[in-house]
């Protein structure tokens, strides 16, 4: 055996070139699916983050007749008493917050522009908050008792070119079917680098939003946040009531879930393109070398050398083409997933109903993916040496030696 | 003892429609130790012959054996077993592995047969020092001469101890001097150690290294006997 591995070695020495080429299709092409992978996983787990941190929670507790697309503001679809309610679930172990919110629909004008918004009525002392609180970029963060004040996302702000201090007004449909409208000072300017919903979302006090809503006592949701995502489905179970109806993150957000499930499918049919392509030329490598070699195929036969032997002859040299690949791949790979990782390529304000997607792509290298991927690599690399190790296998030794002289 | 015997052999190779009779009943017996040679122009079935015996081919029809044992019909792998340690080949091409050294060469049919490696250092080094070539053994075929090759062929088909030894025109690419050194050593080795030789050759220059020459023609054995009884046209 230790000489057959010498001899691939050596085999693929001989037309450096060609060999190099061949690893380096291997290594581009696992750079470009571990590019790809990184992407694909940093995107479902920042959509999913995002998704968590700022629009759905883990769970949600709200009122049983309560429906989220009409944002029904009516008494009866809504948490009455919404303190004590999540005062009440804060208080399981799971649980990391626990806090009302109250939605509303509501459109902003200024001077001659409005754009119709979500109005979400917050408790700002809430831990909850902090992706809001955190990404002040200009002003303040408002406070509990302010009643004329709100908060805006950048996009928006930038859209209709308002800034901390400047007014607006603010149209809601209110619980009893009207519409109200006041002038807002605008407190403070939030990011949360999600272009799409920084621009239709705007925050109130949670006291001002129930009483401009005329809510009264009420809630749309308590919005819950667990220390551990997988107590999801246990919380969700010791939450349940006749008064609510209590909604997982993967009920809330079905596109999440449908797309991380078939991300995963999607990624393996583009990972065997994309190695069938440079299997090929593997194939190519090896067919090339085993015509070339025809006369040493005869000697080594005349000499008593197997034809399983020489098959491994051809799949040892797969495997020192397939690990130069690999490594290649991951000497480019790796630096370029995380380049994208830290600068990011810029996608602008990409808004996708049901998603929420940063305004720039960036990637994550896993242990996982690379070793999958490389593993997948090698796989193919000798499933692409069958062919040829076969070929040279089946050589009759007569006819190889024939052919060469 | 009989290394190999051949009865009544053909060797028809069809190339679409065209057959061609390399071989057309040939019969013939090879002692143990013998150095014979395979005369005849090109075309005379000299190479089909040696290619029967070495078990590289299977024959049409009729009987091939070695060492007693029928290998007319063996397998692919049970032909392979029959050459790895029994059958050593030289050929006019040199043959060697190009990647290999020249002690790698010679080393490589050792390994296939499983021996260890101070075994196989001890044999390496014996036989490369049987040829002159023990300051070349680190070098790789391209950097070695012709004659230098043939010489680690001649090694490398002496290496497991095999009973016969066939060579397929062992002098064809060779100068003269270097042809002679060749057929030397193949009789040195020949009488010190017994092996049965046997050489396709057409030149004239190296038949009478030879003591038995059996003369093919058209596929057909014409003559076969001792050399200077050939000579002679006895």
């Amino acid at each position: 055996m230790l000489n057959i591995i010498k001899m691939a070695f050596r085999d693929l020495g001989r037309n450096r070139r060609r060999s190099f080429f061949s690893a380096l299709a291997l290594g581009l092409g696992l750079s470009l699916l571990l590019l790809m992978a990184g992407v694909i996983q940093w995107e479902i787990r920042d959509s999913t983050d995002k998704t968590v941190r700022l629009q759905s929670g883990h769970l949600q507790v709200r009122a049983k007749t309560y429906n989220e697309d009409k944002t029904s503001l009516a008494w009866s679809d809504l948490i009455e008493n919404p303190d004590a309610v999540a005062a009440q679930i804060a208080t399981l172990a799971p649980v990391a917050v626990a806090t009302p919110r109250l939605y509303a629909s509501g459109i902003v004008v200024s001077g001659d522009a409005s754009l119709g918004v979500r109005i979400i009525g917050i408790e700002p002392a809430s831990a909850a908050n902090a992706p809001f609180r955190d990404g002040i970029v200009s002003g303040q963060f408002i406070s509990a008792d302010d009643t004329s004040g709100l908060l805006i996302g950048k996009t928006l702000a930038d859209k209709l070119g308002l800034g901390s201090g400047d007014t607006i007004t603010l149209l809601v449909n209110t619980s009893n079917g009207s519409v109200e409208q006041q002038i807002f000072t605008i407190r403070g300017i939030y990011s949360t680098d999600t272009p799409s919903y920084d621009e239709s979302t705007v925050f109130l006090p949670m006291a001002k939003a129930q009483a401009f809503s005329q809510a009264g006592n009420h809630a749309s949701a308590i919005f819950i946040l667990l220390k551990d995502r997988s107590q999801t489905d246990a919380v969700a179970a010791a939450l349940q009531s006749n008064q609510y109806q209590v909604l997982t993150f993967d009920q809330m957000n079905p596109l999440i879930v449908t797309l991380d499930t078939y991300a995963n499918s999607f990624m393996i049919v583009l990972y065997l393109i994309v190695l069938a392509i440079t299997a090929t030329v593997i194939v190519n490598t090896l067919v090339m070398s085993v015509f070339e070699r025809t006369r040493e195929i005869g000697i080594l036969a005349a000499v008593g050398m197997k034809s399983s032997s020489i098959m491994a002859m051809f799949f040892v040299e797969s495997v020192f083409l397939a690990v130069g690949g690999i490594l290649l791949g991951l000497a480019v790979g790796a630096p370029l997933v995380s380049w994208v990782g830290s600068v990011g390529i810029p996608i602008g304000n990409m808004g996708i109903t049901g998603l929420l997607f940063g305004d720039r792509i960036h990637a994550i290298l896993t242990l996982n993916d690379s070793i999958t991927l490389s593993l997948l690599a090698l796989f193919v690399s000798l499933l692409a040496a069958l062919y040829p190790a076969i070929l040279a296998a089946r050589m009759e030794p007569v006819e190889a030696l024939h052919g060469a002289q | 003892m009989e290394v190999t015997k051949i009865e009544n052999v053909t060797r028809v190779y069809k190339i679409g429609e065209v057959e061609t009779r390399a071989l057309r009943g040939v019969s013939l017996s090879i002692q143990s130790g013998e150095f014979t040679a395979l005369v005849g122009p090109s075309g005379s079935g000299k190479t089909t012959l040696l290619q029967l015996i070495g078990c590289l081919d299977q024959p049409t029809s009729g009987h091939v054996y070695i060492n007693g044992k029928d290998v007319s019909h063996l397998n692919r792998n049970q032909r392979a077993d029959m050459r790895r340690g029994t059958i050593g080949f030289i050929f006019q091409f040199f043959a060697l592995i190009p990647t290999l050294t020249a002690y790698e060469n010679v080393e490589l049919p050792l390994l296939l047969i499983g021996q260890s490696a101070s075994e196989r250092q001890a044999r390496v080094t014996e036989l490369l020092e049987a040829v002159d070539l023990a300051d070349r053994a680190h070098h790789r075929p391209d950097q070695l001469s012709g004659g230098e090759q043939q010489r680690v062929a001649i090694a490398r088909a002496l290496a497991t101890k095999p009973t016969l030894i066939l060579a397929d025109e062992p002098t064809a690419n060779l100068d003269t001097p270097n042809g002679r050194q060749v057929m030397e050593i193949m009789t040195r080795l020949n009488q010190e150690t017994g092996v049965t030789f046997i050489f396709a050759t057409h030149d004239p220059r190296v038949i009478h290294y030879a003591r038995r020459q059996i003369t093919l023609r058209d596929g057909l054995v014409l003559e076969n006997g001792m050399v200077e009884k050939v000579a002679q046209g006895v």
